[in-house]
C-alpha cells in the first residue's frame, strides 16, 4: 500500500468504519442508559425539575467561586482545551467542509492563523492535564489506563493535525493520512470510554439539576 | 524526432554542432540543467563536457495500455528548444507511435536493437500492463507483460513515463478491469525512474535523460522513485495561491469573489496539498502557467491512485464515501440494536428486582 | 435469609436507573469531587474521593448494564464486587461520607455522586458490611421505634417537665389538628427546650398542632444504614399516625437526615404519595412569619452565623427559610464563606455519629467547620439540626473553641413578643 493508497483509504473505507462504530456506539449507549429508566418522584414538588434541569446542563460549565478556588488548574486548563478543541474541530476551514459533506450544515471559519495558534495552546494544556495528573497525588491515584488512553487519541489528532498542517516530519499525503486516522482511533474509541462524556453530560446534568430542583434547590 | 542523424558512434557534441546550436547557447543550456537539477553552478562545465562527449543511447521505447498523451506532451513543445533536440539526439530505436515501420519490421528493429546494445540501452515505458488476461494489450501478438520482459532483460535502466507505467494510472483505477499494474510492479531488478504524471511534463523527461547522459547515472529517487529533483516539492508548497491558503481565503466556487481574486482552490477540490510535481515551478506550454493558474485545481496526477480519491472537485478533507448515508443508516440500525440490548438490560434489571428479599433488622449482619 | 454478597449484589443490581448509569458513563476523572470532600480536604488522603466510594456500585452497573461489560463478563474480565472489595469500602462509604452532596454540586459533569454512594449503602448493608452502630441503631429503631431506645414514657416525662418549664399544654393525639410534630430522639433527650419553643411559637401563632403517641420519632436509620426495606417500614409508621390523626401537615424537626426520609424519601419509599403535606419546622415558621403570625420584639446585638444542616439546606432545599428567620431578630449576622447549598458539612451527618468506628476522622474532618469559624468568629452559631449541633459542640470542644450553638426555633421563640 503506498501513501496515496493509505489516505485514500483513511478517506473512505477507513472513515466509513469509524463512523459507523462511532455512531452505532453511541446511539446503544445513549439507548442502553434511557432505556434504564427512572421512577416517578411521588414527594411533593417544591420546585421545578425541569428548569432546574435545563439550567444545569449550562450552569455546570461556570464553576462556583470555592470550588475554583481549590481546584482552580484543572478548570483552567480544562476549559483552555475543552474551548481549544471546540475550536480547532469545529473551525478550521477543511473541518467545515467534513461536516458541510456529511450534514450539508455549513458555517464560518475562523482564520487559519488563529486556528493554528489554538491548536498549539491546546497541545500544551493537554500536556500540562497529563503533567498535573501524573504529579497530583489526587489524580494519580484516580487515573487508570484508560485515562491515559484516551489522553493520547485526544491529543494524537491535534499534533497530527499540526504536523500535517505545517507538513513536517514526513510527505504530506502521509500527514494528512496520519491525521485522519488518528481521529478514526477517536472515533472508534469514543463509544467505550470516557470521551462519552461529550453526549452523557447532557443526561447527568440534567439528573441532576432535575433531583435538586424538584427540592427547590438550584445545583 | 525526424532526420535522425546517421551513425551511431556520433557524440551528442557533433549533433548540435551539425544543428548549429552555439557554444554559447548550449552552455546555458548546461546552466539552466543545473539549477533545474539543484546542482552548483560549478557542475555546469562538467555538464558540458560529459553532453559534449555523450555516445548516442540506443532507446526503445514501449507503449502499453496507455492513450498516447505522454508521447503528444513530449513532442509538443512550441518551439524547437535545447530539450528536443537532446531528445532528437538519442537513438530512438523503436516506438511505436513515432516510427516509420510496423508489424513484423518493427519488431524486429526492437530485436535488433536490443542484441546490438544489450545491456546498455534505455527503456523507457508509458501505459500500464494489463496482468487480468494477456489479451488486453497486445503488439504484433505480443503481450504487454511478456514484451516488457524481454525487453527489460537487456536494459540499462528503465524510465516509467507517465502515471500509468509509474503506478498504474487510469487503466489500474477502481474497479481495474484488465488487473493494470504498474512498469515497478513486474520489474524488480533494474533500476527504475518513474516519471508520473497525466502527461508528465516534457522538460522533466528530457531533464532525467539530461542527467543519465551527464552522469551515466540515474538521479537520486524518492521513495516512490521519482526524481527528487523534480518531485522534491509539493504544488501546494510552490504554489502563488498558497498565502490565501495560509489566510484562510477560498474561492467557493469557480466564478465566485474569490475566484476573481485568485484565492486558493482547496475548497474545490485541490489536491496541491498532496501532490509532488514540477507544474508550480516548471510549469506548461512553455512556461506559460500551470492549472491552478488557469483557475483550475490541481488533481494530483503524479500522485498513485489520483483518479481514486473521491472525485476531483471534493475537497481534501472530505470523506471519499456517502457518509451521510453512512450515519443515517448506521442510527437505524443503532436504535434498534439499541432498544434490543436496553431490552434485555432493563429485563435484567427487573429480575433483580423480582428476586428481591425482604431485608429486615435480622438480615444485617451475616 | 441472612446477609450475604449475593443479596448485595442482587440489591445493587436493583439500585441502578438511568441517572446511575448517566452518571458513571459521564465520569472523567478530574478529581473536583475530591477537593468538594471534607473527608479529603482534611485528611489529605485520596481513596477518600467521592466517585470511588461508588465503586462496588459502578463495577455492577458495567458489568451488568453495559454491553462492553456484559462481553467483558463473558470473556471472564471486568472487576468483580466480592467480599474483599466490599470490607475494603465499608469504612470509605459509611465512615468517610456524610451522604452531605457538596461533591454533587462541585462535579462538572453533574454526576450526583451522594446518590451513588446513597445506593452504595443498600448493597453493603444487604451483603452484611454496614458497621455495628448503625446497625444497633437500626435495630433499636425497628422494636423500640427509636434509634437512641427513647420510648413513649421517656417523651411523657420530659412533656411533663416541658409542660411545667413554660405553663403550654403539649397536645398528644389530637384528631384534626393542622399540624403533627415529629421529634428526633435527640431533641427528647438532650434538647426537651425545642418541644417547649415550638409551643411557645405555635401558641402564639394560634396554630393547632398535636404529636402522635405512636409515632413520636422522626429519625430514620434505614435511611442512613441505607435499607429502603427498613426505612420504609419506619415511615409507614408516620403515615398511619397522620392518616389516624388526619392531621394535614407532618412537621420534620430540627434534624437532617429526619427530613430527607420523611420529605423527600418518604412517598418514594411506601411507593404512593402522602395526602398530607411534609414540612420542616423552618418551613412552618417562615410561612407564619410570612402570614404576619410571628412577631419578634427583641433584638439579638451578638454576631450570629448559621451552619446549614446539609440534608436541610443542601439536599433538602431550605436555604432560605432561616435566613428569612433570622433576619427577624438578629441584628449582626455574618454568613461562613460557603453557605447555602455549598455548605460545609459538620462531618457527622450520614449515620457517621452513630458509627463509632468513625469517631476519629468525624473529629478529624471538623477542622474544616473550625477552618469556617476561625474567618468569621461568631459569638453563636445557629442552626437546623440537633445532630449537627451535638456534634458541633462536640468538636468545638475537641478544639478548644467556645462558641454556643443555638437552635433557630429556640431562639426564635426567645424573641418572641409577649
Ligand atoms: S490552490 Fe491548491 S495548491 Fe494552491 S494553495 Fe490552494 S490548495 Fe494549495
Ligand atoms: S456526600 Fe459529602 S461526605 Fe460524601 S463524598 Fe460527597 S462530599 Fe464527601
Ligand atoms: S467531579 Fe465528577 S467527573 Fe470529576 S472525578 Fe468526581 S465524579 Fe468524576
Amino acid at each position: 500500500m503506498n501513501e496515496i493508497d493509505f489516505l485514500n483509504w483513511v478517506r473512505g473505507p477507513g472513515f466509513q468504519i469509524a463512523v459507523i462504530i462511532f455512531v452505532a456506539g453511541i446511539i446503544i449507549r445513549l439507548v442502553e442508559i434511557l432505556m434504564l429508566g427512572r421512577k416517578p418522584n411521588l414527594a411533593e414538588a417544591k420546585g421545578s425539575a425541569m428548569r432546574s434541569g435545563l439550567r444545569t446542563i449550562f450552569s455546570r460549565s461556570i464553576p462556583e467561586k470555592s470550588t475554583f478556588k481549590r481546584s482552580t488548574f484543572v478548570i483552567v486548563t480544562g476549559f483552555i482545551f475543552h474551548i481549544g478543541l471546540l475550536i480547532t474541530i469545529f473551525f478550521f476551514t477543511p473541518h467545515i467542509l467534513l461536516f458541510k459533506d456529511v450534514s450539508g450544515l455549513s458555517w464560518p471559519a475562523l482564520p487559519t492563523p488563529i486556528v493554528d495558534a489554538v491548536t498549539v495552546v491546546t497541545i500544551i494544556a493537554l500536556f500540562l492535564v497529563l503533567a498535573h495528573r501524573m504529579s497530583n497525588t489526587v489524580l494519580r491515584f484516580l487515573t487508570n489506563y484508560e485515562d491515559i488512553l484516551v489522553w493520547l487519541v485526544t491529543i494524537l489528532p491535534l499534533i497530527t493535525g499540526y504536523f500535517a498542517f505545517h507538513r513536517v516530519g514526513a510527505t504530506a499525503p502521509t500527514l494528512l493520512a496520519l491525521h485522519i486516522l488518528s481521529v478514526e482511533l477517536l472515533l472508534v474509541l469514543f463509544p467505550f470510554t470516557k470521551l462519552m462524556h461529550a453526549f452523557t453530560i447532557v443526561l447527568a446534568r440534567w439528573y441532576n439539576g432535575a433531583i435538586s430542583g424538584y427540592r427547590g434547590v438550584q445545583s | 524526432m525526424t532526420d535522425i542523424p546517421e551513425g551511431k558512434d556520433e557524440t551528442l557534441g557533433d549533433v548540435l554542432r551539425q544543428r548549429g546550436i552555439s557554444r554559447r547557447s548550449f552552455l546555458k543550456f548546461c546552466a539552466t540543467t543545473a539549477s533545474m537539477m539543484a546542482l552548483p553552478p560549478s557542475m555546469i562545465p562538467t555538464i558540458a563536457h560529459a553532453l559534449e562527449r555523450a555516445k548516442k543511447p540506443s532507446v526503445i521505447w514501449l507503449s502499453f495500455q496507455e492513450c498516447t498523451g505522454c508521447t503528444e506532451s513530449l513532442t509538443r513543445a512550441h518551439s524547437v528548444t535545447i530539450e528536443n533536440l537532446i531528445f532528437d539526439s538519442i537513438s530512438l530505436d523503436y516506438h511505436h507511435t513515432l516510427q516509420a515501420a510496423s508489424g513484423h519490421a518493427a519488431e524486429e528493429a526492437r530485436m535488433a536493437a536490443m542484441e546490438e546494445n544489450y545491456g546498455k540501452y534505455l527503456l523507457v515505458v508509458d501505459g500500464s500492463i494489463p496482468l487480468g488476461n494477456p489479451g488486453y494489450s497486445t503488439i504484433a501478438g505480443i503481450s504487454n507483460y511478456d514484451m516488457l520482459m524481454e525487453t527489460a532483460k537487456g536494459a540499462a535502466a528503465i524510465i516509467s513515463v507517465g502515471t500509468c507505467a509509474a503506478y498504474g494510472g487510469i487503466p489500474h483505477a477502481k474497479p481495474n478491469p484488465t488487473g493494470a499494474v504498474s512498469v515497478g510492479e513486474i520489474i524488480k531488478d533494474k533500476p527504475i525512474i518513474n516519471v508520473p504524471g497525466c502527461p508528465p511534463i516534457p522538460v522533466v523527461i528530457t531533464g532525467v535523460l539530461t542527467h543519465f547522459l551527464t552522469f551515466g547515472t540515474i538521479p537520486e529517487l524518492d521513495h516512490i522513485g521519482r526524481p527528487k529533483v523534480f518531485y522534491g516539492q509539493s504544488i501546494h508548497d510552490r504554489c502563488y495561491r498558497r498565502t490565501f491558503y495560509d489566510k484562510g481565503q477560498f474561492a467557493e466556487t469557480f466564478d465566485d469573489e474569490g475566484a476573481r481574486k485568485g484565492w486558493c482552490l482547496y475548497k474545490l477540490g485541490c489536491k496541491g496539498p498532496t501532490t509532488y510535481n514540477a507544474c508550480a515551478t516548471t510549469k506548461w506550454n512553455n512556461g506559460t502557467s500551470f492549472p491552478i493558474e488557469s483557475g483550475h485545481p490541481c488533481l494530483g496526477c503524479s500522485e498513485p491512485e489520483f483518479w481514486d480519491g473521491g472525485g476531483f472537485y471534493k475537497a481534501l478533507s472530505m470523506p471519499t464515501e456517502d457518509i451521510s448515508k453512512t450515519v443515517i443508516y448506521t442510527a437505524a440500525g443503532a436504535v434498534a440494536a439499541g432498544v434490543a440490548i436496553g431490552a434485555i438490560q432493563k429485563g435484567r434489571k427487573n429480575s433483580a428486582v423480582a428476586s428481591h428479599s425482604k431485608t429486615t433488622i435480622d438480615d444485617l449482619e451475616k | 435469609m441472612s446477609a450475604s454478597l449475593e443479596k448485595g449484589i442482587n440489591v445493587l443490581k436493583e439500585q441502578v436507573d438511568s441517572t446511575v448509569a448517566a452518571f458513571f458513563s459521564s465520569c472523567v476523572h478530574c478529581g473536583m469531587c475530591t477537593d468538594a470532600c471534607l473527608f479529603y480536604t482534611e485528611t489529605g488522603d485520596p481513596s477518600k474521593t467521592p466517585i470511588l466510594k461508588a465503586e462496588p456500585l459502578r463495577r455492577i452497573w458495567k458489568s451488568e448494564y453495559t454491553l462492553s461489560g456484559r462481553i467483558a463478563k463473558l470473556f471472564g474480565l471486568g472487576k468483580k464486587v466480592d467480599e474483599k472489595l466490599l470490607t475494603d469500602w465499608e469504612t470509605l462509604v459509611y465512615d468517610s461520607c456524610t451522604l452531605c452532596g457538596r461533591c454533587s454540586m462541585v462535579c462538572p459533569v453533574g454526576n450526583d455522586i451522594t446518590l451513588l454512594i446513597r445506593k452504595t449503602r443498600e448493597g453493603m448493608a444487604a451483603a452484611g458490611h454496614a458497621p455495628e452502630g448503625l446497625i444497633a441503631a437500626t435495630k433499636r429503631s425497628v422494636t423500640i421505634g427509636s434509634p437512641m431506645g427513647v420510648k413513649l414514657p421517656a417523651l411523657q416525662a420530659q412533656i411533663r417537665h416541658v409542660e411545667k418549664d413554660t405553663g403550654l399544654t403539649i397536645p398528644v393525639d389530637v384528631e384534626g389538628a393542622d399540624y403533627m410534630l415529629l421529634l428526633s430522639s435527640m431533641e427528647i433527650m438532650h434538647f426537651p427546650e425545642f418541644i417547649g419553643a415550638v409551643a411557645k411559637i405555635f401558641n402564639k401563632a394560634g396554630v393547632t398542632w398535636t404529636l402522635s403517641s405512636e409515632a413520636f420519632e422522626a429519625t430514620n436509620s434505614g435511611i442512613q444504614i441505607g435499607v429502603s426495606d427498613i426505612a420504609a417500614e419506619l415511615v409507614q409508621r408516620t403515615v398511619d399516625a397522620a392518616e389516624k390523626l388526619k392531621v394535614k401537615t407532618v412537621i420534620s424537626p430540627e434534624c437532617g437526615h429526619a427530613y430527607m426520609a420523611i420529605r423527600w424519601d418518604g412517598p418514594n419509599l411506601v411507593g404512593k404519595s402522602f395526602n398530607f403535606k411534609v414540612r420542616h419546622i423552618l418551613e412552618v415558621l417562615d410561612e407564619l412569619r410570612q402570614q404576619g403570625r410571628l412577631k419578634t420584639s427583641s433584638m439579638d446585638t451578638q454576631k450570629l452565623t448559621y451552619h446549614d444542616p446539609c440534608q436541610i439546606s443542601r439536599r433538602g432545599g431550605v436555604i432560605n427559610e432561616p435566613r428569612n428567620l433570622i433576619g427577624m431578630f438578629a441584628e449582626n449576622f455574618v454568613e461562613m464563606s460557603d453557605r447555602g447549598k455549598m455548605n460545609w458539612c459538620c462531618g457527622a451527618g450520614g449515620g457517621v455519629s452513630s458509627n463509632e468506628r468513625a469517631d476519629e476522622i468525624r473529629l478529624k474532618v471538623f477542622q474544616r467547620k473550625k477552618d469556617q469559624l476561625d474567618e468569621i468568629k461568631p459569638d453563636a452559631i445557629i442552626s437546623a439540626c440537633s445532630n449537627c449541633r451535638l456534634h458541633l459542640e462536640e468538636g468545638l470542644e475537641e478544639y478548644g473553641m467556645d462558641i454556643p450553638l443555638l437552635s433557630l426555633t429556640e431562639i426564635l421563640a426567645e424573641h418572641l413578643e409577649d
